[in-house]
């Protein structure tokens, strides 16, 4: 049993301690599932770290009481609490390609931690670490163990994380958003083992997490933290059955729904930036439409990259991350693209925007033809047309530019305004119709927070005065909360200016939100294609199908309308 | 594998190949070979007939492909200095370089990535800030300055060891080794602490950054949640993440060390491949020049290639993926 009670985390700064979490309760039983749920900066993985001791430095904890069992975590001195790591407490951490030693075998990495914790040889550590994996379910075991870490996929590589946690028989795992880097067919596996050990082996376990649809599935309680305090606990059913806290509700009001089609997603708290803003660079916008909207032709589309050299003779074999995908983006929707990793939505992205060179097909923007990354010359008019938004807000923004650089760069770039006071004047009121502060234009992306960027991100791609606009993801990175801005704010983009855009992602309840018409794809191939309502109220492929049935989703009437 | 050897070798072929083309060309063009080798009194019929003698009438193509074909059989010429061949003098100089440039690599080595492992895990211990001070102050001053405050202070002063040439040598097998005498190792200790100390602060602070960097990863994070024992975590899952990056600058740093070491040996009076180039330097011998481009070029590519397959070695993710 482990019992957390009032407790406090502080960082010492230079203008004092600033408080991470207080007054944190918390007790999960053997055998339980505590969902700690809250959007990013809430503290939930501080809590972890606190429980396991390795808070980041110069983290400490102020005050309150943690204790598992009748061990007293806080008096331990460093020897100890390191002794306890992986014999009675363990973690399991979010990215299984980066939480496994590239260096070592799944095999030396397993049993040095079984021989780390109890006194046994190599052979009774190695049969150990051999039935545990195959408990975990991974097949042929005894020969799978002494295979290096790259050699696993996403989902194997988390089975092994999760083998490594559980190989000394812990009474606690904290699994610290240990889905969130997964497909969903994976995700759900992985949830249904978690579920499992709980049950079978009596392990508790703190599934720290940001997606409530994960909570709602295989939590037994839960948590709901913000701003490093404690909004609601309880049961999960009770929780999300009938939440008392606003802040619990506007967080699930924020989820969008799978099983139906929302206008507008709501908003916790509206972040600054009023309506009615931004007219100038509305009007700007409108100005270049000049016109109807533009659509995408695709037909016959390959993509093929170079395989690995096995032979010294053979050419290598080709990678086919595309097969002959045809489809067609009416002007002025939304076209949603769905698929697994790997299943080659990115490489379209690539491709249309000419980063890659297709190996055979025809691309068509409007009337005009697209050529190939090759033979798109650096000022080709579509380079100006078609423009994209990023996943990782983080890395889409170059670190060392000032905001008004940032948005500047594509006005003159592609010549659309000669003077430089003109330029940061359009930037000014652009950052406006996004919703940004217009002090933001003197500032740099590290000022902001992940939607705050991705906004800017959208603003950016905006200012090219696009006819097509590709996100990759757009909202992956992000907070519902977040997450529901940027797709309102997209969909008001959409509608004022009849922009066509291309909207990639792996989230289907996303994609039910947001797009006209959708194609799944898997492995290059396109799966099932049509209007969006059509294939989630009858899917015809049985892979759509699987798709949907595995996406975690809360209990209908738990549901909060918007 | 074996396809990834392959092609570094002939990779390797066109790199010497280049290197031999600008040797040739310090030969060929760089001053006149016969009015090198001639005298005043010399006719110039006399001239003319030596200059056709020795091919050097001959088309360019041809002569450069008389000069690498030699130079795969062994024949690097004659130095125009001591009219000795040039392969003789420079086999019998590579040993005493290579030697002090392993040692001075070794000290290198053995010093810098401890001291590197132990800066990175204590970053605010006065033990690790009194190294890295002093270790900047090892590079910031040149190293002949550094040779002759060792000489002034280990040789003059306290007149412990020997502060020039090799001391004694035993010849194993056509090598000349100073590493089987107690004399040899004593000449040895001075030029390669001088040559070592700035490879060693260069190690130190590469191996310090890249820990700390290792450190901060997920699956050191996860290791330590896991309750791996701390040298283990240490030397096991961080150092050998640490190396590979490592590697490669200090493949680089040991061909640097043999190629540079010409300052040292000059302060010290070594007899290696340094000293013996900065001699034909002076006399403008050029074969010897020429011959000791390629010697250094072929020892870049060797080591390359060595650093190469010890990336392989280390690195799982690199071989060839067989069974998946």
């Amino acid at each position: 049993m482990l019992v957390i009670k009032d407790l406090a985390v502080k960082f010492p700064s230079r203008f004092g301690d600033v408080t991470a979490i207080e007054d944190v309760d918390m007790t999960i039983a053997p055998g339980e599932i505590h969902g700690l749920v809250g959007e990013s900066g809430a503290g939930k993985s501080t809590v972890g770290a606190a429980v396991i001791g390795l808070l980041p430095t110069p983290g400490y904890v102020a005050g309150g009481e943690l204790t598992l069992g009748d061990t007293d975590l806080r008096a331990l001195s460093r020897e100890e609490a390191h002794r306890l790591r992986g014999d009675r407490i363990s973690m399991i951490f979010q990215d299984p390609q980066t939480s496994l030693n590239p260096l070592m075998t799944v095999e030396d990495q397993l049993v040095e931690t079984i021989q780390a914790h109890s006194d046994v040889g190599y052979e009774a550590a190695h049969k150990r670490a051999v039935d545990l994996l195959e408990e975990i379910g991974i097949e042929n075991a005894s020969a799978r163990i002494k295979s290096y870490p790259h050699q696993f996929s996403g989902g194997m590589r988390q089975r092994v994380v999760i083998a490594l946690a559980l190989c000394t028989d812990p009474e606690v795992i904290i699994a610290d958003e240990p889905t969130t880097a997964l497909d969903v067919a994976v995700q759900s596996q992985v949830l249904e083992l978690i579920r499992r050990l709980a049950d079978t082996r009596g392990i508790a376990f703190m599934l720290i997490t940001h997606d409530i649809g994960v909570i709602a599935q295989v939590a037994d309680r839960v948590t709901v933290m913000r701003h490093g305090k404690v909004m609601e606990s309880g049961e999960t059913r009770q929780v999300l059955g009938a939440p008392e806290h606003p802040y619990t509700r506007a967080l699930m009001a924020a989820v969008p729904p799978l099983d139906r089609r929302i206008e507008r997603f709501a908003i916790p708290e509206p972040e600054a930036g009023g309506a009615g803003a931004g007219e100038a660079a509305e009007r700007w916008l409108l100005e270049g439409v000049g016109g109807a909207a533009t659509g995408l032709r695709v037909l016959d589309l390959s993509v093929q990259f170079a395989g690995t050299r096995t032979s010294l003779f053979k050419k290598p074999e080709p990678f086919t991350a595309l097969h002959d995908i045809s489809f067609e983006v009416r002007p002025g929707s939304i076209m949603g693209v769905v698929g697994e990793s790997g299943s080659g939505k990115s490489t379209l992205a690539k491709v249309l925007t000419g980063l890659v060179s297709p190996a055979s097909g025809q691309m068509h923007l409007g009337d005009a033809p697209l050529p190939g990354a090759k033979q798109r010359g650096r000022g080709h008019p579509s380079r100006q047309l078609i423009q994209m938004v990023f996943q990782d807000p983080y890395s889409s923004l170059n670190s060392r530019h000032r905001i008004g650089a940032i948005l500047a760069e594509p006005l003159w770039l592609y010549g659309l305004v000669q003077e430089a006071g003109a330029r940061r004047e359009l930037a000014a009121q652009m950052l406006d119709l996004v919703g940004l502060p217009a002090d933001a234009i003197d500032k740099y992306p590290h000022q902001f927070s992940g939607g705050q960027r991705q906004r800017i991100a959208v603003a950016r791609a905006l200012l090219a005065r696009p006819r097509f606009l590709i996100c990759d993801e757009p909202t992956s990175a992000l907070d519902v909360s977040i997450q529901a801005e940027i797709l309102n704010l997209l969909k008001d983009l959409q509608a004022n200016f009849g922009l066509t855009i291309l909207f990639i992602t792996h989230n289907l309840t996303v994609v039910r939100q947001m797009a006209d018409d959708m194609i799944v794809l898997r492995r290059g191939r396109i799966e099932e294609a049509g209007s969006t309502e059509a294939v989630f109220e009858a899917p015809q492929a049985e892979y759509t199908q699987k798709l949907l049935s595995l996406t975690p989703v809360m209990p209908r009437e738990w549901q909060i309308a918007g | 594998m074996v396809y990834f050897i392959l092609k570094r070798l002939v990779q390797s072929v066109f790199v010497m190949l280049a290197v031999a083309f600008l040797a040739f060309a310090l030969f060929r063009f760089v001053g006149d070979p016969v009015s090198q080798m001639t005298g005043v009194e010399t006719s110039v019929q006399d001239q003319e007939k030596l200059r056709e003698e020795l091919g050097l009438n001959d088309p360019f193509a041809v002569q450069f492909y008389r000069f690498t074909t030699d130079m795969l059989r062994g024949d690097f010429g004659f130095s125009y200095r001591t009219r000795q061949p040039v392969a003789q003098m420079i086999s019998a100089r590579i040993p005493a370089t290579l030697e002090l440039g392993f040692v001075a690599l070794l000290i290198s080595l053995i010093v810098g990535i401890p001291a590197g492992v132990y800066t990175a895990l204590r970053p605010r211990g006065v033990t690790s800030q009194t190294i890295l001070m002093v270790t900047l102050v090892g590079v910031s001053i040149p190293t002949f300055v550094i040779g002759i405050m060792l000489i002034f202070y280990f040789g003059v002063k306290l007149g412990w060891l020997p502060t020039f040439g090799r001391g004694g040598t035993v010849n194993v097998a056509g090598w000349e080794t100073s590493f089987l005498t107690v004399e040899g190792w004593r000449s040895l200790i001075l030029p390669a602490l001088t040559l070592g100390v700035y490879q060693l602060t260069l190690t130190m602070r590469l191996v310090r950054a890249e820990m700390m960097e290792v450190m901060r990863s997920d699956y050191i994070r996860f290791a330590t949640a896991r309750g791996v024992p701390m040298g283990r975590l240490y030397f096991r899952h961080a150092l050998s993440n640490t190396l590979v990056p490592v590697i490669t600058i200090i493949g680089l740093q040991f061909g640097g060390v043999i190629a540079f070491s010409i300052v040292t040996e000059s302060v010290f009076q070594w007899p290696g491949l340094g000293l013996l180039f900065l001699e034909s330097i002076r006399f403008v011998d050029i074969p010897v020049m020429g011959v000791y481009l390629v010697v250094i070029a072929l020892f870049f590519v060797i080591v390359n290639m060595v650093v190469d397959l010890l990336y392989v070695a280390i690195d799982p993710r690199l071989r060839v993926r067989d069974a998946t």
